[in-house]
């Protein structure tokens, strides 16, 4: 099908992209997301690490 | 009852991230390949239908979508049956991370067959079988996430949400078919294109395509999400401390 | 000499009871709750006679399901606060016995009550005597489906803060086979028509829950009390 049919889809354009679109959105969304997460969680416990280094270096100095 | 040992060798948390690191980029190339051969198809190959034109391509998202939104059902309430049943770690772990993605696909399933409704019967909604039972499934992802989520201890909350997935499980055909018979008994709203489609061919490859694409997809965004929540879990195990380590980003 | 798990089942279905009389007065609130709902629908729709009666299946039956999940609140609250729960489960006998007979004592002080004020509400709704029939043969077999399956979302929320809302997200989605069979039978019945069909896969539905839903029931149990 040429280009200008593609895009028009019949008369159905709004209807088939936003499908598209949505579930494209969506999807990725949903993919990424622990992609996200997961830097986060390393930073966190990266940086929960070193605080439990640093109580373990500087013990009972009351 | 006594599981077979290699069980046990992938159920542990350790195991389990080292195994699905290397098969989460086999996935994910997997899901682009078929993603891009399945929308090729669909969109360039197969010709537009006879009564609806063009607005049927719609099914090649709507249908994968609705079909896992069962299939991760039953993925989450067997995981969780066997984390309830054998107290694998990782089975919960696959049972919670499958909750969000089945729900992601159950909303596509619902706004993509409402987006496909308006044009081929005139309306955005009609208490369709097919629909209600949807809906009620997303009420049921909702369910097992909001009580999840609202349990503080990891291993209490997986095993609350077994319960409620299995009992869910259970419900399933049985809403399934009340609201089939419901909506027989009210019928006014025409029936359903899909129920009986002698598909072409043209169609029905790019639509497995589509299928299969998602499954991948699936077990890509799975096994991500379960990694994370290992992570969390197994903090204080010196494995996940030199992961830590070393990661460079 | 151990008591037998026979008696202890009677024995607590009486202990339920004689506290479900002591409080009586908490009881009265779901049951005001059902008759106050559909109360609502002629003043917030019409009181036209023709419109009611349509509704009037469908009204009642919702109004039955809102009540019955307000009483859950009653079923293992109480025992749960003061440590009796976890008593029980401690004792030798099976634990999914002993929560079928709270769910027996509990029903019988909420569902049955609900079936009785049903004629009552047919009226408010214009429903003709062959319909309240129905309707009362339908929530006979229905509402210990909802005490039975209400019971398993109960368990599942009790040690949580805000459990109530919780569990209407959790228990009306397994609530809606109940009540689509049983507003239909009604309709069926003022239509003339059988209502074998739906009065046999209600009494399956209860079967299916008065075998699996203690069990589920305790095992959810045993993960809130801890």
């Amino acid at each position: 099908m040429t280009a200008s049919e593609f895009f028009h889809m019949g008369g159905y354009a709004v209807y088939v992209w936003s499908s598209y679109g949505l579930s494209a959105v969506v999807l990725t969304w949903v993919f990424l997301s622990p992609i996200f997460s997961r830097k986060n969680i390393i930073k966190e416990l990266r940086m929960k690490y070193r605080q439990q280094q640093r109580q373990q270096e500087t013990p009972e100095n009351e | 009852m006594k599981l077979p040992a290699i069980v046990h060798k992938f159920s542990s948390p350790k195991n389990f991230y080292t195994m699905s690191g290397k098969l989460i980029p086999w996935f994910v190339w997997g899901f682009l390949l078929t993603l891009i051969a399945g929308l090729y198809y669909g969109f360039f190959v197969a010709p537009p239908d006879y009564q609806q034109g063009e607005s049927y391509r719609i099914m090649f998202v709507h249908v994968p979508a609705a079909w896992m939104s069962m299939f991760i059902y039953m993925v989450m309430a067997t995981s969780g049956a066997i984390g309830l049943i054998w107290r694998i770690k990782t089975a919960d772990l696959m049972a919670s991370a499958s909750a969000p993605i089945g729900a992601a696909f159950t909303f596509l399933a619902l706004v993509t067959g409402s987006l496909w409704g308006k044009p081929m019967w005139g309306t955005y909604w009609v208490w369709d079988a097919r629909l209600t039972s949807e809906l009620i499934l997303l009420f049921l992802y909702l369910g097992f996430i909001a009580l999840q989520a609202s349990i503080e201890d990891p291993r209490n909350a997986a095993r609350a949400g077994a319960v409620l997935a299995l009992v869910g499980v259970v419900n399933i055909p049985i809403i399934h078919y009340s609201v089939e018979w419901w909506s027989t008994l009210h019928q006014g709203a025409t029936v359903t294109k899909l129920d009986k489609p002698s598909i072409h061919i043209t169609m029905l490859i790019p639509l497995l395509l589509m299928a299969v694409s998602f499954k991948l997809y699936y077990l890509a965004s799975v096994l991500m999400r379960a990694r994370g929540e290992i992570l969390l879990r197994e903090q204080n195990s010196r494995w996940v401390k030199e992961i830590v380590e070393n990661d460079s980003k | 000499m151990t008591p037998t798990t026979g008696s202890a089942f009677i024995a607590l279905i009486r202990r339920d009871l004689m506290l479900s009389y002591r409080h009586r007065n908490e009881l009265l609130n779901p049951l005001l709750f059902f008759v106050i709902v559909v109360t609502l629908f002629p003043l917030g729709t019409s009181p036209e006679k023709q419109l009611l009666q349509t509704m009037a299946p469908g009204v009642i039956w919702v109004a039955a399901l809102l009540a019955a999940m307000l009483s859950l609140d009653s079923l293992f609250k109480a025992d749960y606060e003061d440590g009796t729960l976890e008593q029980m489960m401690l004792s030798p006998h099976s634990n999914a016995v002993l929560v079928l007979a709270k769910i027996i004592s509990h029903w019988l002080v909420t569902g049955l009550p609900i079936i009785l004020l049903a004629p009552l509400l047919g009226l408010f709704m214009y429903l003709p005597s062959q319909g309240i029939y129905t309707l009362m043969l339908t929530l006979l077999l229905g509402t210990p489906i909802l005490s039975l399956v209400g019971a398993i979302g109960m368990a599942l929320t009790l040690g949580l803060n805000r459990g109530g809302m919780l569990l209407s997200l959790l228990v009306l989605p397994l609530y809606i086979p109940v009540l689509i069979f049983s507003a239909n039978a009604v309709d069926a019945s003022l239509a003339g028509l059988e209502i074998k069909g739906q009065l046999y896969f209600l009494g399956a539905l209860l079967v299916l829950s008065i075998t699996l839903a203690p069990l589920a029931t305790a095992t959810a149990l045993k993960i809130s009390v801890e």
